[in-house]
């Protein structure tokens, strides 16, 4: 009797590994078959390195890491580039030590923690923080018959926070006539882990609606109600499977989750996210840095028409002038693949938007620059 | 006149009122004597230098945190590393919870299972029966945690509800509206169990397995039945062993990190406080395992992390003393 409870238990717990299995080789599949069509596609004009460089860093932009590198390698064979999804901070630490030729981070090097200058330690030379890929991140829900919904920052702001507790909440429901909003309760998942999702989102609405949510951005999240889940899967899923359920997650996760994402009405009328509207917030977006360091502050509080402003850039942190100068070049040929229009093209397809065009000269512009 | 290689055996019969005859412990002083007693020794001690580098490396990591830390660590419900602001109370209870939890349910299972396979068991069943719990020990934590939380989660929350309904005015039962989906401290104690039955199993197994023929005989000669038998003779002789077995076992629930993270809903830090198992929360190593990647760059804010893991190597060691203690002292009357 025993026996057999426990054999009933095995044999789940295969049939979940099983299905693991299954989840990795899908994805797998995918970035094959897209890599391969932009393979076969190539007009290229950029060089192609010889070398083999390492890299290391964010995870929000593994997937379009590994769409590049899968890109570049299928058109230069001599080329070897590895990206490791360590964590930006991570990332850092191992671009600092000279573990690595770059590092892919959510947020620029920052002064406060003195990265700069470290950076420019490890560099012999200053560091660059350029922009490469537009991580935009959605405001997924799922509430039962509620397949369109408009939320404005302020709304964002109150129900993170738990100031709305239910979907027909008189406010929500004057921003959304002709919707039939049910009386569930609001359901709030957050990412239990540090990330750079929450520490962008927080800082999102700490920027557009300091009463409603007065902490300031922390890459732990600093709410008050909600329920935390694991990576953006776990968010992803719990809301999948919860009626009622709202987050904040990266783009890809909410298309692969099937999730409804929410309209944002900055005061523009709503804007839907797509990856025209997403590339408009980083053209929008004020440099910081200076010369071809492409540090950005986006402007979270603009109301232009057509701006989905709730966006991650994230950057590839490099030298400006490379000690070894067969490292230059190889970091040179990779990054002006991923800058390129073809490729940028080609983001859609892993959840991350492009760069607008505008934009990818003035980045391509800096990796020229890099020696 | 050496002494070395003096055998007990040169002196049977016994020696009478003399203690019992030893070598000199002097090498034949040839190389290979002395290669092996300095490896041997220098084994020894490397061992105890590294533990002690270890716990330092740890002490000294923790401590600026510590220093800057705005909340009392040990009785703020908090855990903020930036601002530094935590506390160990909500991460003590998650884990000590989960972990009695685990052991409530797999303790009764597990010495059932080993009396069956050491007692009930036709042979052709014994070993095979044995095997499969040992198989149970093989699964990597992450597909319990991947099973746990995708797979049985959602069928568990009728039962939760269910026992909401009937025991709510039970403190620890009562439910917690604002946790979701069934991924509570009495679910991840569920998982745990399962995690832990097999160590708990294989070793009450063996011991019930030892336990000598004369006492079973001896019980049976008297007129007991099997179950008396198995009360009077071979239950006694296997407490100390079932208790290391579940020490064991608690140390692995106490310590558990993928599975814990995968299943176990954490509440942000202002949640109110309740004493249900239906909330959520982080136990030591999950917090550790979901946030320190991030956390690396930074010393201060790892060293909150580190202190928080030292918390779990204490709460480890003084449940490995109190086994020990137990052991100690029911081995006095048993044989």
């Amino acid at each position: 009797m025993n026996t057999k409870r426990i054999g009933a238990a095995a044999t789940l717990a295969l049939a979940g590994s099983l299905s693991l299995a299954a989840c990795g080789s899908a994805s797998n599949g995918g970035s094959t078959t897209s890599s391969s069509s932009t393979g076969a596609s190539d007009t290229a004009s950029s060089s192609c390195g010889t070398a083999p460089i390492k890299s290391s860093g964010s995870t929000a932009q593994q997937n379009a890491m590994d769409q590049a590198i899968a890109a570049y390698t299928a058109k230069c064979a001599s080329a070897k580039v590895t990206y490791n999804g360590v964590g930006s901070g991570q990332g850092i630490t191992d671009f600092i030590g000279k573990q690595t030729a770059f590092a892919g981070s959510d947020s620029a090097l920052s002064p406060d923690k003195g990265e700069p200058a470290k950076a420019q330690a490890a560099c012999g030379s200053p560091a660059w923080d350029l922009p490469m890929v537009v991580g935009p991140i959605a405001v997924a829900y799922n509430v039962k018959g509620v397949s369109k919904l408009t939320l404005t920052p302020d709304l964002i702001a109150k129900i993170f926070s738990g100031k709305i507790t239910k979907w027909d909440d008189p406010a929500i429901a004057a921003r959304n006539s002709g919707v039939s909003l049910p009386a569930t309760p609001i359901s709030v998942f957050f990412r239990s882990d540090s990330s750079g999702t929450t520490d962008n989102f927080t800082k999102y609405m700490n920027t557009v609606d300091p009463t409603d949510w007065p902490t300031k951005h922390n890459k732990s999240w600093d709410g008050k109600v909600g329920q935390g889940k694991p990576k953006s899967a776990g968010v992803g899923q719990a809301v999948q499977a919860t009626d009622g359920g709202i987050t904040y997650a990266e783009w890809s996760y909410a298309i692969v989750n099937k999730l409804n994402m929410a309209e944002l009405d900055s005061g523009a009328g709503p804007v839907a996210l797509t990856p025209e509207t997403a590339g408009k917030a980083i053209a929008a977006a004020t440099q910081t840095g200076t010369g071809n360091d492409l540090s950005l502050k986006l402007d979270y509080k603009t109301k232009a028409a057509g701006v989905y402003p709730i966006v991650l850039a994230t950057y590839e942190i490099v030298c400006s002038k490379y000690a070894d100068p067969t490292v230059a070049a190889n970091v040179k040929a990779f990054l002006t693949y991923m800058a390129s229009s073809e490729f940028q093209g080609t983001l859609a397809s892993v959840g991350s938007a492009p760069l607008p065009p505008a934009f990818q000269t003035k980045v391509q512009a800096a990796i020229q620059a890099i020696s | 006149m050496s002494s070395t290689g003096a055998s007990i055996i040169d002196e049977l019969p016994g020696p009478d009122g003399r203690r019992p005859l030893s070598g000199d412990q002097a090498g034949t002083g040839r190389l290979g004597d002395r290669i092996f007693k300095a490896a041997a020794s220098g084994a020894g001690g490397i061992v105890v230098v590294l533990v002690v580098l270890v716990g330092a490396f740890l002490l000294i990591t923790a401590i600026p945190a510590l220093r800057g830390n705005t909340a009392n660590f040990f009785t703020s419900r908090d855990f903020t590393t930036s601002p530094l602001h935590f506390g160990i109370v909500q991460l003590l209870w998650t884990t000590v919870m989960s972990s009695i939890i685990a052991l409530v349910i797999a303790v009764p299972f597990a010495i059932a299972i080993a009396l069956f396979l050491t007692q009930y068991a036709p042979r052709w069943l014994a070993r095979p029966g044995a095997a499969v719990i040992d198989l149970l020990a093989a699964v990597p934590s992450i597909v319990y945690g991947l099973w746990g939380a995708y797979v049985v989660a959602p069928k568990f929350v009728p039962v939760q509800d269910a026992i909401q309904t009937v025991f709510g005015w039970v403190p620890f039962l009562k439910g917690v509206p604002s946790v979701s989906g069934g991924t509570t401290i009495l679910f991840v104690g569920l998982i745990l169990s399962i995690m832990i039955l097999p160590i708990i199993t294989a070793i009450s197994r063996e011991v019930f397995a030892q336990t000598p023929m004369t006492h079973k005989e001896g019980a049976i000669a008297l007129g007991a039945t099997k179950w008396e038998m198995i009360r009077t003779a071979v239950l006694p002789f296997g407490k100390p062993g079932v208790i290391s077995a579940s020490m064991l076992g608690l140390g692995r629930a106490l310590g558990e990190t993928i599975a814990v993270m995968l299943i176990l809903s954490t509440i942000p830090n202002g949640a109110p406080w309740t004493w249900s198992f239906f909330n959520g929360g982080s136990t030591f190593a999950s917090l550790i395992a979901s946030n320190a990647p991030e956390a690396i760059s930074d010393m201060r804010q790892m060293g909150a992390y580190i202190a928080a893991g030292l918390v779990l190597f204490v709460l480890t060691f003084v449940v490995n003393v109190i086994a020990r203690v137990i052991i100690e002292r029911r081995k006095a009357f048993t044989e």
